[in-house]
């Protein structure tokens, strides 16, 4: 059966969009991250879905979810790279996210999600610099 | 019968011609500003040479038959180069209705003595001249259509035009109303140049939007909705004080969006949160000592 691959980076989870999404595939995707949270205590989840340039209001949805679990978790969680044409298409479907994390790539995604997650695992030293708990 | 009448009216153009022409300058609705009478009476003569070729081949009055395309061709050039010399609807109509009174005086003089005649004739004319007026101001209409619907095309590309600020921090400054057609391309736009230029923070300045409604609000939010999504945010800046009225009378929300009065500010913002400082360097002491005159 199909899966979307979840790749652990340190912290992190990241996980790459890179096929049509269909309504299977999803809950698919939403079991396995949930369960690589728990067993991996990520600090956080990065969704890259810059390949994906079909969505409904189920994978829109979806996304949203995806976040408010990750959330629950105790994981932070941003959306990177998503297109203008889903972007519209999200916003006309009256689905505008509110509570996800966006970012416009990767590299920005992944800046986000390290100062999401600075406030609750860091803590500032006097110098300035930022040591793990 | 009355028929053949209207055809030997329509022929005796001189007479005819003379007084349509005196009706349309007495009318008082003739913008005598807009048209001369030497023109005016070229037109007339012009109109009544096409409706007398039509008659004589079809003299039925019936203005669907294909005799009488060429009277509403004429009509039809008319009503474009007056509603283009701006002419008003019914200014441009009177051209028409205005053959009724010098035609009935006509039909009137044929038909002494014949008031079933006359009446029969006046309506048949009536109808007629009706259906011409008729298809004159729908022309007219047409045509002001056409012109509308080209300065909206127009517009569209003017309007929407999105201007790199600083790296990471685009500018898009709107003018005119905002319809849920603008804004599908505006916000076509937008994200384009989000995604092209990498930036962070987008300024929506609505400084030359006339007005800000409901509904101009919603697709604002609209826009900031998809922005954010792609992971940009949005400044809504130039919000002058009538709309700022306004929009506390009609109860808009703007949400979390981040507005400020002007641009500057909305940049000032932006450059704060992608980490930029503007700094004033010294500035170097100028070579005539103008500068440190008012000093010593």
């Amino acid at each position: 059966m199909d899966r979307i691959p979840i790749l652990t980076m340190g912290h992190f989870l990241l996980v790459t969009i890179q096929v049509d999404m269909h309504d299977q595939l999803a809950l698919t995707l939403q079991d396995d991250l949930t369960n690589k949270i728990t067993s991996t205590l990520a600090k956080g989840v990065l969704i890259d879905i810059s390949s994906l340039e079909i969505v409904d209001s189920f994978i829109g949805r979806m996304l949203g979810n995806i976040s408010s679990m990750a959330r629950v978790l105790g994981a932070g969680s941003v959306v990177v790279g998503m297109q203008p044409a889903v972007a519209i298409t999200l916003v006309e479907l009256g689905l505008s996210l509110t509570g996800v994390y966006t970012a416009l790539d990767v590299e920005k995604g992944m800046q986000l999600l390290r100062r999401q997650i600075d406030a609750d695992f860091y803590h500032l030293t006097t110098d300035g610099n930022f040591v793990e708990i | 019968m009355a028929l053949s009448k209207i055809n030997e009216v329509i022929r005796q153009r001189q007479s005819l011609l003379t007084e349509w022409v005196k009706g349309q300058l007495d009318s008082g609705v003739l913008r005598s500003d807009l048209i001369s009478e030497v023109e005016l009476r070229r037109e007339s003569t012009a109109f009544l040479e096409v409706l007398s070729e039509a008659l004589d081949k079809d003299p039925s009055l019936s203005f669907r038959q294909p005799a009488y395309r060429p009277v509403l061709n004429f009509l039809e050039e008319l009503s474009r180069s007056r509603g283009k010399k701006g002419f008003s609807p019914s200014e441009t109509a009177i051209f028409v209705f205005s053959l009724k009174q010098p035609l009935f005086t006509a039909l009137k003089a044929l038909h002494i003595k014949d008031a079933e005649g006359l009446a029969n004739a006046v309506w048949e004319v009536t109808e007629f001249l009706d259906n011409l007026g008729l298809h004159t101001i729908d022309t007219y209409l047409v045509g002001r259509e056409e012109v509308i619907r080209g300065q909206q095309a127009d517009m569209l590309e003017l309007s929407t035009p999105v201007v790199q600020l600083w790296e990471g921090i685009v500018a898009l400054p709107l003018i005119g109303t905002l319809d849920s057609n603008r804004t599908s391309i505006v916000m076509e736009t937008l994200l384009q140049v989000i995604v092209q230029t990498r930036s962070e923070i987008a300024i929506i300045d609505i400084t030359g939007v006339p007005t800000v409604d409901t509904q101009v609000a919603q697709h604002l939010l609209k826009t900031v909705a998809a922005a954010r999504l792609m992971g940009a945010d949005c400044i809504i800046s130039g919000i002058r004080p009538q709309i700022a009225q306004t929009m506390v009378h009609l109860q808009i929300d703007l949400g979390n969006v981040i507005t400020k009065a002007t641009m500057a500010e909305a940049l000032k913002t932006a450059m704060n949160r992608s980490g930029l400082v503007v700094m004033r360097r010294a500035v170097p002491s100028s070579p005539t000592g103008l500068g440190t005159s008012a000093l010593s």
